[in-house]
């Protein structure tokens, strides 16, 4: 059996679960060169913790979750490009409340529904969501991108700078606030109510849990999430791109969170850096090898390594430990 | 006035349809497969893909005949993919939903990088026969000879496919395994072995549709990727494991598109999502679909 984060282990703090934090400092001061590669892992690890809460934990497979992601980007982008809106906090909390919403509606909608019905909603819904940011080209910018973001200094005191300081510490003090949130919701009986709603949907219904109530919440969480990391990605590079929305970012995020190791938070954590580090260095000098590779990869993955990479090192230590 | 409009309407249920049918034969062998073992196969799209590079090369560099070319399509797909059955699908049947779509999602990326380094990444040129490449004169109007092939051959094609689903045994033996396969085993079916031959078939008729329609649907390593959602479109629309929901999904989306492009190029393909959403969610189970 896996070792479940949740609910009936013990909620306080290890000090290995500082260590991904201690090294994001490190890395700001010792590598300063790659905060602008560091900013974008940053968002994607909250991006991933996002899919990992609905996915992980609630057990809901999506292959539309970049359409938050992609929303929340885009709603960052037109408020500042278009109305003036420049206050990051500001924009942050608008994509929020903008992805919640769209989270919660879709939401009423896809959780009815199961299986191939469920996958082709999540894909039809961000199939949508890019269609319109692709064709509505005087708002979103359409292929070209959305050009003429401006975004003001974090609390009027920190300005965004080319050398990406303050975006990379920006990032790392949302993806902080939010860690602690979702961890907290993980140890929380709700979290342990997803978990079993994951494990046996009817089982959990039977003993008189609202299954779809469960769902919904979580699923609107997720999308908010998604759509903070999405509003991160703005505020990062000033610009919108279509390659935040529609179906490539939901299964380039999925496959993250898969490499990493689903369902245990810090897959989340694990899959984006290592994904993005080696997409950094090698998908553009070979790219029709990265492709290769990240399918190897994730065949490997599905087939042997069902944990994914977290999963590998706690077999490797499980094995460590068996008195011989 | 009222003439043009006459036309126009022809000429978008004409291309409308040579479309749907390309995508119904590609699908209908998903919809089944999919029906019988419940795998969530995001992948079939390769083998669509798989056929077109096979017919193409079969033209340009061997200078194979058509119908030849067209019938390599067919069986080499249908070869490669039980293979394929026996090497890796195997692993996944039963496994979690998640496990599925990671493991057709990791084919899809494979075939693209391998599509990519035999072939590059330019779109395909086909080269047609010329008896293809006339224009076809009916009733005063124009119809391109390519598509009134794909439409009466596919026409032809899903005659012998329905009438042997439906007549044969193999057919009574696929239904029944598809509405029952714990059922379909105890009564002596071997389920494993239909679903091989089925799952041949199946990526076979994929084959020889992403062939058949190398000239519609343009035959690029991203094939798999961008298709993807038209193929699972029309069978969760159609219906999992339905013969006929899916053909009448196909159609539908086919003259949709053709239709959106032709007159509504500024909203894509808007209209198909919505259309969709809107029939999932007042059938979540497809037009004529046997399960979720």
């Amino acid at each position: 059996m896996t070792k479940f984060i949740g609910f009936q282990s013990d909620s306080r703090i290890r000090k290995t679960e500082l260590l991904p934090w201690i090294f994001a400092v490190v890395v700001f001061f010792v590598l300063p060169e790659y905060l602008s590669l560091g900013a974008q892992i940053l968002t994607f690890i909250l991006f991933a913790l996002s899919l990992d809460l609905i996915t992980g934990y609630a057990g809901v497979v999506t292959l539309g979750h970049a359409a938050f992601f992609g929303v929340g980007a885009y709603t960052c982008g037109i408020l500042s490009a278009k109305l003036g809106i420049t206050d990051p906090i500001l924009l942050i909390i608008c994509s929020a409340i903008a992805c919640a919403l769209l989270g919660f509606f879709t939401g009423l909608v896809i959780l009815r529904t199961q299986k191939l019905t469920q996958l082709m909603l999540t894909l039809a819904i961000a199939a949508l969501c890019y269609e319109v940011a692709n064709k509505a080209t005087l708002i979103t910018g359409g292929a070209d991108g959305l050009t003429g973001v401006i975004i003001g200094p974090v609390l009027g005191l920190f300005k965004f700078d080319f050398l990406n300081k303050t975006a990379y510490l920006w990032c790392l003090v949302i993806l902080f606030i939010f860690w602690v949130v979702i961890r907290r919701i993980i140890y929380s009986p709700f979290g342990i109510t997803l978990a079993g709603i994951k494990e046996n949907k009817q089982r959990m219904q039977a003993i008189g849990v609202p299954v779809m109530s469960y769902l919904l919440k979580a699923y609107t969480l997720a999308a908010m999430v998604a759509g903070i990391a999405g509003a991160l990605i703005t505020q990062t590079n000033q610009f919108v791109g279509l390659n935040v929305i529609g179906f490539e970012p939901s299964g380039e995020i999925l496959v993250m969170l898969i490499l990493g190791g689903v369902g245990r938070m810090y897959g989340a954590f694990v899959g984006p850096f290592l994904f993005l580090i080696a997409q950094d260095y090698l998908a553009k000098k070979f790219p029709e090898y990265w492709n290769l590779g990240i399918g190897l990869m994730l065949l490997m993955v599905v087939l042997y390594a069902k944990g994914g990479i977290l999963g590998l090192f706690d077999k490797l230590f499980a094995k460590s430990e068996e008195p011989k | 006035m009222m003439d043009e409009f006459l036309s126009s309407i022809i000429s978008v249920l004409f291309y409308g349809v040579a479309y749907g049918m390309v995508l119904y034969v590609i699908s209908v062998g998903l919809s089944i497969t999919m029906g019988m073992m419940g795998v969530a196969n995001l992948a079939h799209g390769v083998f669509a893909m798989s056929g077109g590079y096979i017919l193409v090369t079969a033209l340009a560099k061997f200078h194979i005949p058509f119908p030849l070319a067209l019938a390599l399509a067919f069986f080499i797909v249908a070869f490669a993919s039980v293979f394929l059955d026996r090497l890796l699908y195997k692993h996944i049947y039963g496994s979690p939903e998640l496990e599925q779509v990671l493991f057709s999602i990791a084919l899809i990326f494979i075939a693209i990088a391998i599509a990519r380094i035999v072939f590059g990444t330019l779109q395909q040129p086909v080269l047609l026969p010329d008896y293809l490449k006339d224009q076809f004169t009916f009733l005063g109007r124009d119809f391109p000879a390519y598509r009134v092939f794909i439409i009466i051959f596919s026409s032809l094609l899903i005659g012998v496919l329905w009438f042997g689903v439906e007549n044969t045994k193999w057919g009574a033996m696929v239904r029944a395994t598809v509405d029952h396969r714990e059922m379909a085993q105890s009564i002596g079916i071997n389920t494993k072995l239909l679903f091989s031959v089925t799952f041949a078939v199946g990526s076979g008729l994929a084959g020889l549709g992403g062939a058949l329609g190398a000239e519609i649907i343009a035959i690029q390593p991203t094939y798999p990727l961008e298709q993807l959602v038209f193929f699972l479109i029309v069978v969760s629309v159609g219906g999992l494991g339905s013969l006929k929901g899916p053909f009448i999904a196909a159609l539908l989306i086919g003259v949709l598109d053709t239709a959106c492009k032709y007159w509504l190029p500024e909203f894509g393909a808007f209209f198909i999502y919505i259309v969709t959403i809107g029939i999932l969610l007042w059938r979540p189970m497809g037009l004529l679909g046997k399960r979720a």
